[in-house]
C-alpha cells in the first residue's frame, strides 16, 4: 500500500512539544501524531466511533496546543479594532466573539475568539499560528498594549448534547451560561475560565485551566459514563460537518473574511466606519461581492474528495479548489468545502470535482451539513 | 496453500496458481476506519508492484499494489458494499481481489508470514 501506512517516523527536524496531558492520552489509548508542533492524539478507539459519540453524548478534547493570550494595557479594544473587523468597543464583558486577525491587504492571518475581561481581552488563537500571531500583535499594536502568552495554561473542550449535564456535576452553575458566554469558575481546587462554545456544532464548553491542574479536571470529566476522550481526527470531521472553516486549509492570507463567508464577523459599525486592516478591499467586497466564495459540496458516490481536488465547471474549466473534504460519519457520505468563482457559488449549482484524474459529480449546498445545536437561554 | 506479504503490507494467499490479495491487519490498523474501497475489474492485467486497488480511511487515501504479476480473476464486491469489512477481517473476508499468478518465481521475493510479523514489530 502507498504512503501514509508505512511513511515511517514523522519528520524529526522539528522538535515536538508534549502536551500537559501527554501521558494521560497514552494511558487512554491515544494514538499520538505530530500536529502544530506537538505530539497530539489523533484517535483513541476510532474516528467514526468518537465522532458519533460526540454527536450523541459528550466528548473530551485536549486543545492545549492552541494559544491563549491575555492582551491588555492602554485602550486595548480600539487597538484590537485596528487589526480585526469586530466591534470590540461595544463588546460586553465575558462574551466570546469570533474574529479574524487581518493583514494590511485584508488577508486572514488567523481566526480566533476574543473575550473582554474588564479592560483586557482573553484571546484564543490556533496552535500552528500562535507564535506568528503573537509577533503580529506585538509589532502592530501600540507599545502600551501588552501581549501575555499564557504558555502554562491548558485548554480542554467538552462537546456534545450531554456536555452541560456532565460539567454541571463538576462545576456547579456552569450550565447557566448561554452559548457564547464565559466566566470564571472554581472547582477541584483550581480556578477555571469556562466559555460555552466549541468547534463541533454541538452544545459544549471550553475550559481553560493551569497545565498542572488539567489532569484533575480531565479525570473528573472522563469519570462520567457519558464522556469519552476524542482525538483530532473526529475534531476535524465534526467541524467539517458543522461547516466551520479550519485555518491553514479553508482560510489563509489569500482569503478575506468576505470570500470565506464570514461576514457576520464584520460588525455594522465597522462596516460603516472601516478603520481595520484591509478595510478598503473588504468593504469593496461587501459592496460588490468577492471574486471567490467558500461553499459546501455534496459529493456523489462514496469516495471522499479531499483538500487539493480541483473544482471544474461543465466544460472542464477550473473554478477553484477543495480546501477540506472527507467522509461524513453522521451522514455516511462524502462532503467537502472549497472556493469557487462567485458566479458558481449559488446553492444547487452542479459542478465537477477532479481528484487523481477521476471526476466526481458534486452540488453546491448550504452549510452546515449537520445542523448546529447550540444552547441559547430562553430558546425552546 | 501459502501466505506471503509485501513490505507495502499487502498479503497474497496462493492456492495452485490462484492468489487472493488483501491488506494486512497492521495496515488496516494504521489506516483506521475504512470508508471506501475499490477493487480491480476482472481481466485486468497487473504487473508486480502496480496500483491495483484503492482504499480510503477517514484520514487518508492509499493505493493497494499487486504483490505479483497476472490477470485479475475477480474483485471482492463485499468490500465495495461494506468497506469496514477490511477493518473487521483484513486477512479473511476483507480480501480485495483474486489474481492468476503468472510467474511463481515472483513469490520468492516476498516475505513469509513469520518474517512479516517479526518485521512489522520493528516499525
Amino acid at each position: 500500500m502507498s504512503n501514509e501506512v508505512h511513511s515511517g517516523p514523522p519528520d524529526q527536524t522539528q522538535e515536538l512539544e508534549k502536551l500537559p496531558l501527554d501521558s494521560w492520552h497514552r494511558a487512554h489509548g491515544g494514538r499520538m501524531v505530530p500536529f502544530a508542533g506537538y505530539e497530539m492524539p489523533v484517535q483513541y478507539e476510532g474516528i467514526i466511533a468518537e465522532h458519533l459519540w460526540t454527536r450523541e453524548n459528550a466528548g473530551l478534547f485536549d486543545v492545549s496546543h492552541m494559544g491563549q493570550l491575555l492582551i491588555g494595557g492602554g485602550n486595548t479594544d480600539t487597538a484590537l479594532e485596528q487589526l480585526m473587523p469586530g466591534d470590540f468597543q461595544a463588546l460586553g464583558d465575558m462574551k466570546p466573539k469570533y474574529s479574524l486577525l487581518l493583514d494590511e491587504d485584508g488577508g486572514i492571518i488567523d481566526d480566533l475568539m476574543a473575550t473582554r475581561r474588564g479592560s483586557d481581552f482573553y484571546v484564543v488563537v490556533n496552535g500552528a499560528t500562535k507564535l506568528g500571531d503573537i509577533d503580529e500583535f506585538q509589532h502592530r499594536l501600540p507599545r502600551e498594549v501588552v501581549v501575555d502568552y499564557m504558555k502554562e495554561q491548558a485548554l480542554l473542550a467538552l462537546q456534545g448534547p450531554r456536555a452541560a449535564e456532565v460539567l454541571e456535576t463538576i462545576v456547579p452553575g456552569v450550565s447557566q451560561l448561554s452559548f457564547m458566554e464565559a466566566g470564571p469558575f472554581h472547582a477541584l481546587g483550581a480556578p477555571l475560565w469556562i466559555s460555552r462554545s466549541g468547534y463541533t456544532g454541538e452544545d459544549g464548553f471550553e475550559i481553560s485551566v493551569a497545565g498542572n491542574a488539567v489532569e484533575k479536571v480531565a479525570d473528573a470529566v472522563i469519570a462520567h459514563d457519558l464522556v469519552k476522550p476524542i482525538g483530532l481526527g473526529a475534531r476535524d470531521s465534526l467541524r467539517l460537518e458543522a461547516g466551520l472553516p479550519l485555518y491553514g486549509h479553508d482560510l489563509d492570507r489569500e482569503t478575506t473574511p468576505v470570500m470565506a463567508g464570514l461576514n457576520f464577523a464584520i460588525n455594522k459599525r465597522r462596516r460603516a466606519e472601516g478603520g481595520f486592516a484591509g478595510a478598503l478591499r473588504i468593504l469593496a467586497e461587501l459592496e460588490n461581492g468577492p471574486p471567490q466564495k467558500r461553499v459546501g459540496f455534496d459529493v456523489d458516490g462514496r469516495q471522499p474528495v479531499r483538500e487539493g481536488a480541483l473544482i471544474l465547471d461543465g466544460e472542464g474549466n477550473e473554478l477553484g479548489k477543495i480546501t477540506s473534504g472527507g467522509f461524513s460519519p453522521s451522514l455516511q457520505r462524502p462532503i467537502a468545502m472549497g472556493y469557487v468563482a462567485a458566479p458558481f457559488a449559488e446553492v444547487g449549482t452542479s459542478l465537477k470535482l477532479e481528484q487523481r484524474g477521476k471526476l466526481f459529480e458534486a452540488r453546491v449546498v448550504a452549510m452546515p451539513f449537520v445542523p448546529h445545536r447550540y444552547y441559547r437561554k430562553g430558546a425552546a | 496453500m501459502s501466505l506471503y506479504f509485501t513490505k507495502d503490507h499487502e498479503w497474497i494467499r496462493v492456492e495452485g496458481n490462484s492468489g487472493t490479495v488483501g491488506i494486512s491487519s497492521h495496515a488496516q490498523e494504521a489506516l483506521g476506519d475504512i470508508v471506501f474501497a475499490e477493487a480491480p475489474p476482472t481481466g485486468r492485467e497487473l504487473r508486480k508492484g502496480e496500483e491495483a486497488a484503492v482504499v480510503e480511511s477517514v484520514k487518508a487515501a492509499s493505493d493497494v499494489y499487486s504483490p505479483v504479476s497476472g490477470s485479475v480473476i475477480e474483485g471482492n464486491p463485499a468490500i465495495v458494499d461494506d468497506p469496514a469489512l477490511i477493518n473487521h477481517d483484513p486477512e479473511g473476508a476483507g480480501w480485495f481481489f483474486k489474481i492468476e499468478v503468472e510467474d511463481p518465481a515472483e513469490l520468492a521475493e516476498l516475505m513469509d508470514e513469520a518474517a512479516y510479523r517479526d518485521w512489522v514489530k520493528t516499525l
